[in-house]
């Protein structure tokens, strides 16, 4: 095989339709006599149904039907939402049903479906849709969920805990009885949404007469879509597709399946006509799942050279109002803790708590970002407490390349043990150490300070299980024109799937991406899938591609090798033919193939010869690829103002072998800004009702042009052994470690004033709060 | 009770008349009457810059405005930049840098750099930055639109 695209920065397939205003997303489609719907939602975070009185709407011109759960079809009144992965530990499930049945659990939670001639009609009748609620107690805040005699977050709970697991390894008491020093933090995270630029949607056409429900969705995996419709519907597997189009941006929540799919789906069918459904943006704040809050009360202990004993604490998660993905959320923070670093002894448990607010789900890097932000927050105290450089802390205490592959001694949430198995964590963090500078950092940041001026320097170093299984599938089909086609459940929302996959799949026919198709999200091309979350399509689908090719081109190469009669070893496929090698030209097209592997209608096939160019391939890999990160900031802080500037931002990265270098930068700066909003802007504010404040990009700010600074990347290429190819995911590696590089850049630059930072995001109102508490700290 | 009216207006080099209500938005005349899906609604109140077009060469908000207040005016849209399947520099520039990741916000941010860089032929990065500072993209973190918006410049300038 000889290797043309694979590792080459090839220009996307994809952008000449999206350059000009030809990408096709949900609400792009418009089909022959299609309605229009919108929800009429709680305002209340906890309320009971008394009534509901839909006559004055659906009584207004061009409301075609109002639907409650009482409209519902029967198994939607039976049955509720699927739970995606249960586990022993999540004694408490909660899943709501497909329109609310007696109870609302958090404002924004779908009441009804009003489906009408169009959007605006559908708005003005939701206005007139009156729904009686009886206010019930609110579980604002997953720590307040907690506290005895606090309100349930469901009527009739004995509990507000969905899930209490611990993750223990080594003997913890040994290492904290014998410390010399033991280190206590208590830390604040908040990650808010995903917030991708086009909401989600969904058109569902029941077709009354074949009985068929194709429903157009804007997701990130049409499989597992297709698998809860099937859950939720006695609807046989031949009548039911799920497609999902162009997609505007991702980032795990469009992973789900949500209750408004099926609401869509079920007015489709009450009214014969294609039902179509695009949320509006302050739905999406208020529907679509988030990330939010977690507490993590954690401590460290470590000997007298810094080398760390153990870590131990408890993370109270808020896992809000319901647990469509159980507990997989904190399950990935508790064990991703540990990251590069030799942890002999680990006791983290995880409180899972149900709130009255949106569902929590995975947002980019899923729980992770939290984690390393608790792991290098508390070496930084280590730093600080013992006088030593806090990157000569985690020098001491990195894992050693000869030490791969490595079992951290915890369970990840795919149920395997955490077991790296390749990287070279102390390299990593001197490339980025290098990049800024760092040894002259404490020279700079002194003469700044002579001029009044706070900078600091900060690490995060990042360990991320990517390519998690359990598979991906691929088939590879050459038509009888001759063209390639490469079929995947992976669904992209930006990633570049088609040029990449493309890549993979014409390195085995010798010819350019431009001769490779590659189709995406549709379950009538390929019989399963999983989906793009966790970034691991390039592992999954990635060598999917890779398996199915080759075994297409091994076929393609005995094939010609009998018509040309020599060995399949004398062919070689270049540019869309099979030619013997030398300087004969004896050759068959790819085209020539395909038909001859058809057969000949009433002639048999060749002995020992199936049907056709084609192979499907479902790579499952045997655990997790682990990537790994090093973020170093460099931030200058407004005393007077609070504000934050990034001077400089390094990252070096290694995701394993790299299909298309300039796609994978993409998805590290990309996640390099996701972590500055994280670090410094986003924040989803609740009253103590659990009224949502933010609820549009006025109170909510996303990172903008001028607040992300220039990412520096450097990457490292560990191959790792777990797949064909030696890749590992990128799509998440920029977000995880960043916002605690930042927040410990602003705390080092604060240092001087006696800040002590433990919580992100950092608002410039928190940050000269943090400032006015130092001084009265010190003047005490 | 519908308040129609009629309005002439010209997209992409095209005269179009249409009947339309008063309150129907310019991003929904020009998606849903013109067929034109190219401009995109991320927010629907005036923050994300998804569905910037341009009134009379000036970069708008299609979701602030409404199509009644562009009767006799022309319009230009992301589907109107490339000719004859020809890209335009800038169009070009965003393919060569990966200045676009899913595409969603790539239209808005096409039409008001389009704008930027009549004003201002050679700006500096932080001119771009702060230009860009009205679209949010939350894919690429920036950087590579940035450059391609500088490349395009500078290809215009001849240095490229
Ligand atoms: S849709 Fe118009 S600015 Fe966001
Ligand atoms: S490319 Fe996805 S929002 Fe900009």
């Amino acid at each position: 095989m000889q290797m043309r695209s694979f590792g080459q920065s090839i220009k996307r397939k994809e952008d000449p339709a999206f350059l000009t205003g030809k990408g096709r997303y949900v609400d792009d489609i418009e089909l022959p006599n299609m309605a229009h719907a919108a929800f009429v939602r709680s305002p209340l975070a906890h309320a009971k149904i008394k009534s509901i009185d839909a006559s004055a709407a659906r009584a207004m011109d061009g409301v075609i039907a109002v639907i409650t759960y009482h409209e519902l079809p029967e198994t939607l009144r039976q049955r509720r939402l699927p739970l995606v992965v249960p586990v022993e530990s999540l004694t408490n499930p909660r899943l709501p049903y497909t329109l609310a049945r007696d109870e609302v659990c958090y404002v924004g939670e779908a009441i009804a479906i009003v489906v009408a001639e169009n959007r605006y009609i559908a708005e003005d009748a939701v206005a007139q849709v009156m729904v009686d609620l009886e206010p019930l107690g609110v579980v604002a805040d997953c720590r307040a969920g907690l506290l005895e005699g606090a309100p349930r977050s469901h009527l009739g709970a004995d509990s507000n805990i969905a899930a209490t697991m611990p993750s223990v390894t080594g003997d913890i008491d040994a290492a904290f009885s014998n410390a010399r020093h033991v280190f206590k933090e208590s830390i604040f995270q908040h990650r808010g949404g995903a917030f991708f630029m086009e909401c989600r949607g969904a058109i569902a056409h029941y077709d009354q007469f074949s009985e068929n429900l194709l429903v157009y969705v804007s997701s990130q995996g049409v499989h597992r879509i297709k698998r809860s419709f099937h859950e939720l519907f006695d609807i046989q597997d031949s009548k039911l597709r799920i497609v999902t189009p162009d997609v505007g941006g991702g980032f795990g929540p469009k992973g789900s399946y949500y209750v408004e799919y099926g609401a869509v789906a079920a007015a489709s069918m009450a009214t014969g006509r294609p039902v179509k459904w695009i949320e509006d943006r302050r739905e999406n704040f208020v529907a679509t799942h988030q990330e939010r809050d977690q507490y993590w009360d954690v401590e460290i202990a470590v000997d007298e050279n810094a080398k760390i004993l153990g870590v131990r604490g408890t993370l109270t998660h808020d896992n809000g109002a319901y647990t469509p993905w159980g507990i997989v959320l904190p399950w990935i923070s508790v064990a991703t803790v540990p990251g590069p670093y030799v942890i002999p002894a680990y006791d983290m448990t995880l409180i899972s708590v149900i709130t009255n607010k949106v569902p929590t789900t995975p947002v980019r890097g899923a729980g992770r970002p939290q984690a390393v932000f608790v792991m290098e927050r508390l070496l930084e105290r280590v730093a600080k407490e013992l006088g030593l450089d806090p990157a000569e802390v985690r020098r001491r205490n990195f894992i050693k390349p000869e030490q791969m592959p490595y079992d951290v001694g915890v369970i990840f949430r795919d149920g395997r043990p955490v077991v790296y198995d390749s990287g070279d964590y102390p390299k990593c963090q001197e490339v980025a150490l290098e990049a800024i500078n760092y040894e002259a950092f404490a020279e700079r940041q002194k003469a700044a300070l002579s001029e009044g001026r706070y900078i600091g320097i900060g690490i995060g170093n990042a360990v991320e299980a990517t390519g998690l299984g359990p598979y991906e599938g691929v088939t590879v089909r050459i038509g009888t024109n001759g063209n390639i086609t490469a079929y995947t459940g992976a669904t992209p929302q930006g990633q570049a799937h088609k040029t990449t996959l493309a890549q993979i799949v014409a390195d085995h026919f010798g010819v350019s991406i431009d001769a490779v198709t590659v189709e995406t999200g549709d379950t009538s091309n390929i019989s399963f899938g999983i989906g793009t979350f966790a970034s691991r399509t390039a592992v999954n689908a990635g060598s999917s591609a890779h398996l199915a090719g080759q075994a297409v081109a091994t076929k393609v190469r005995e094939i010609a090798a009998q018509l040309l009669e020599v060995e399949p070893d004398d062919i070689e496929l270049t540019d869309g033919v099979a030619r013997v090698k030398g300087p004969s030209n004896r050759f068959k097209t790819l085209r020539e193939l395909a038909v001859y592997s058809l057969g000949k209608p009433g002639f048999s096939l060749a002995p020992g010869m199936t049907p056709g160019l084609e192979n499907t391939a479902y790579f499952t890999p045997t655990q997790s690829s682990y990537a790994n990160g090093t973020s170093v900031a460099e931030v200058e802080v407004d005393v007077e103002t609070g504000r934050v500037h990034i001077n400089r931002l390094v990252m070096s990265h290694d995701c394993g072998r790299v299909i298309n270098p300039m796609v994978v930068d993409g998805q590290v700066v990309g996640g390099v800004a996701h972590g500055v909003g994280n670090a410094l802007f986003e924040r989803m504010v609740h009253d103590d009702q659990a009224q949502p404040l933010s609820t549009n990009f006025g109170e909510y700010m996303l990172p903008l042009a001028a607040d992300v600074p220039r990412v520096e990347i450097h990457h490292q290429e560990t191959a790792s052994p777990n797949n064909p190819l030696g890749v590992k995911g990128a799509g998440e590696g920029g977000t995880i470690p960043t916002i605690v590089a930042i927040v410990n850049a602003v705390a080092n630059a604060l240092a001087p004033l006696g800040v002590h930072i433990a919580e992100a995001p950092l608002s410039p109102q928190r940050i000269i709060q943090l400032i006015d508490e130092a001084k009265a700290r010190s003047v005490a | 009770m519908k308040d129609l009216r009629t309005i002439s207006v010209t997209v992409n080099g095209t005269p179009y008349s249409r009947e339309v209500e008063t309150r129907r938005t310019l991003a929904d005349f020009l998606r849903l009457d013109l067929k034109l899906t190219g401009t995109h609604l991320g927010c629907e109140h005036g923050a994300c810059g998804a569905c910037t077009v341009r009134v009379e060469g000036e970069a708008v908000r299609s979701c602030l405005m409404l199509a009644v207040q562009t009767n006799g005016k022309s319009v230009a849209t992301v589907e109107g930049l490339a000719k004859d399947g020809k890209l335009t520099p800038m169009q070009n520039q965003f393919w060569e840098k990966h200045g676009l990741q899913c595409g969603f916000c790539t239209p808005g941010i096409l039409m008001t750099m389009t704008e930027f860089l009549e004003e201002n032929p050679d700006p500096t990065e932080s001119e771009v930055r702060d230009a860009l500072s009205g679209n949010i993209c939350r894919c690429t973190g920036y950087q590579a639109i940035v450059d391609a918006v500088l490349a395009t410049a500078a290809q215009a300038r001849g240095e490229q």
